[in-house]
């Protein structure tokens, strides 16, 4: 996903001259590299200093650049919040945070680099667009749109390197504030949000029973939340699953909640979350999601 | 009249305004806004006449003071400023982007240097001209935020930038000569960090107009000597007029005060 963007990115940046990003001493992966090359003075490195990577971007976009702030999610996000919040969100500055590993996908670098509430925080900010793809293929779409097409913040969740393409199958076209359907089946809907959507392929490749002809959704735009779409689904589903690598009050899980009671939906809900809680586990990514009891099983397990 | 008579007369002018609209509201600021009053008017009678420049108020809750300078512009009207936080205006305590004449929203301390810092760079990238002026209160340097932005203007050469510091001596609480003494020398942070540096009596036009006509080879900051609440006796250097506004026998005399000035 990270390589996608920055292919994405690099190109955007030959046809837009006003194209600008700004990172707090992350190193720059693949395309980024060549950005700074072929462009040094639109590539600002801050440094360890995040206050200023933020702010820097508003001053650059109110005097019509198109800017960018990229690092890892907790420091893109937590460190330099009120700067997100007065800088970008409140003088409403389109704006595209990208956060690198979102959720637990530093899974040996413990709870400091844990970006497990990025998408509860990001969604409470007034004007802020939230995106979570679910793999590269998204990632590419929603990039060209933060790039081309936004009129607002956007904070733009991404895991790290190396993530199937699960959406290649789907016949809709990623779309900006669209629940996406990527494969259609009969029995339940399961939602997912961003990387997780392989636990959700893994309930309908590896599941016996009836889950194996679910519909799997992609809910990557969270902010807007698409209740047109939500509301086709409660219509034509019993049962919704939702999993997702985040916790918090924003999350799919308890929006949807909220909205499924506002509609009378007497169908069943399960929602899948990260816990409410620091996990002091190291490990891989999967060690981390399965002691947040995130894993294909446990989710199984509960359903049945 | 020359410049210096010119804004002594001006600056006389916007205290009276100011103490009056402080009828209509219980929290004016009206100290922070006097001590950088000459600041305002000089930045604006010298370098806002031109479009390409560029004024952050850092200090937003001194925004008061820029009202009534653009208003005196002709960019916020008579009307708009009567409406002066209330309901249906859009004037409030701190300036809002968005606002004519405003390009910033301030009001949360630390945020203009890293914006003004953006701007200044962002200008050199597009290759447009003018300067990017910010002005922030000294209590605004205790902010690591404005360091990080220090930092970055030097690093980059921002020689487009120009920072006023409003240096009263005097955040919201207390006297910070006597409650920080780390706090200063605030000249030698900025010359060490790559700063050209400059010190000024903050309410002569004179003397910061001196430091302007001086090129600038790098990022530029004039650190004014001031006195908060300056003009009115009672007013300087008592920390409750921080926030507070007067009442009617101290609006008498404050008025008084400034007609009798010299």
């Amino acid at each position: 996903m990270r390589n996608k963007f920055a292919d994405v990115f690099f190109e955007e940046s030959k046809k837009n001259k006003k194209l600008g990003l700004v990172v707090a001493d992350i190193s720059p992966a693949g395309s980024i590299e060549k950005f700074r090359k072929s462009f040094p003075k639109r590539f600002i490195n801050t440094g360890v200093a995040e206050q200023i990577m933020i702010g820097m971007c508003a001053g650059m976009a109110q005097q019509g650049m198109r800017m960018v702030a990229y690092t890892i999610a907790t420091f893109s996000l937590y460190r330099p919040f009120e700067f997100v919040r007065d800088d970008i969100c409140y003088q409403n500055l389109p704006i595209t945070i990208v956060g690198i590993g979102g959720g637990v996908t530093y899974s040996t670098l413990g709870a400091t680099h844990h970006a497990q509430e990025d998408i509860s925080i990001a969604t409470s900010l007034p004007n802020m667009q939230v995106i979570c793809p679910a793999d590269p293929l998204e990632t590419e779409a929603a990039t060209k749109w933060c790039l081309k097409k936004s009129k607002k913040p956007t904070y733009l969740r991404l895991g790290k390197a190396g993530e199937y393409n699960f959406t290649k199958i789907s016949n809709e076209k990623w779309s900006f504030g669209k629940i996406r359907l990527i494969k259609k089946g009969k029995n339940i809907a399961i939602l997912s949000v961003g990387t997780v959507i392989k636990i959700a392929f893994d309930i309908i490749n590896k599941s016996k029973n009836n889950l194996k002809d679910s519909s799997v959704y992609s809910f990557s735009t969270i902010k807007p939340f698409d209740t047109k779409t939500l509301k086709k689904i409660f219509k034509n589903y019993k049962r919704i699953i939702v999993i997702e690598e985040s916790s918090g009050s924003g999350t799919v899980s308890s929006q949807l909640k909220a909205f499924a009671q506002e509609q009378r939906y007497f169908g069943k809900i399960n929602t899948f979350n990260l816990k409410d809680e620091f996990i002091h586990v190291y490990g891989s990514h999967d060690d981390i999601l399965k002691s947040h009891e995130l894993t294909f099983k446990k989710i199984i397990r509960k359903i049945k | 009249m020359n410049n210096y008579l010119a804004s002594i007369k001006r600056c006389k002018i916007y205290r009276k305004k100011i103490l009056l609209l402080s009828k209509k509201l219980s929290a004016l600021h009206i100290a922070p806004a006097f001590s950088c009053i000459e600041i305002v008017d000089f930045i604006y009678s010298k370098f806002i006449n031109k479009k390409e420049n560029i004024f952050i108020m850092s200090k937003g809750h001194a925004s008061i003071i820029q009202y009534i300078v653009l208003n005196e512009k002709g960019l916020i009207s008579n009307k708009e400023l009567d409406r002066f936080c209330k309901p249906n205006g859009i004037l409030g305590t701190h300036p809002d982007y968005g606002t004519p004449g405003i390009y910033a929203s301030t009001g949360s301390l630390g945020h203009g240097a890293g914006l003004a810092v953006g701007r200044a760079y962002a200008k050199k990238v597009m290759k447009q001209k003018g300067f990017v002026i910010c002005l922030l209160s000294d209590g605004e340097l205790q902010e690591g935020s404005t360091w990080e932005a220090v930092m970055m203007a030097a690093n980059k050469k921002l020689d487009n930038l120009i920072f006023f510091v409003d240096n009263n001596d005097f955040s919201g609480l207390e006297r910070m000569s006597v409650s920080h003494k780390a706090f200063y020398p605030i000249d030698k942070k900025f010359s060490s960090f790559g700063w050209q540096t400059f010190k000024v009596n903050g309410h002569n036009y004179n003397q910061i107009n001196n430091c302007f006509k001086k090129k600038n080879l790098k990022p530029k900051v004039i650190i004014c000597k001031t006195i908060k609440g300056k003009g009115v006796s009672f007013m300087e250097n008592v920390p409750i007029w921080h926030y507070r506004s007067p009442n009617e026998k101290e609006l008498i005399t404050a008025l008084k005060e400034l007609d009798n000035e010299k």
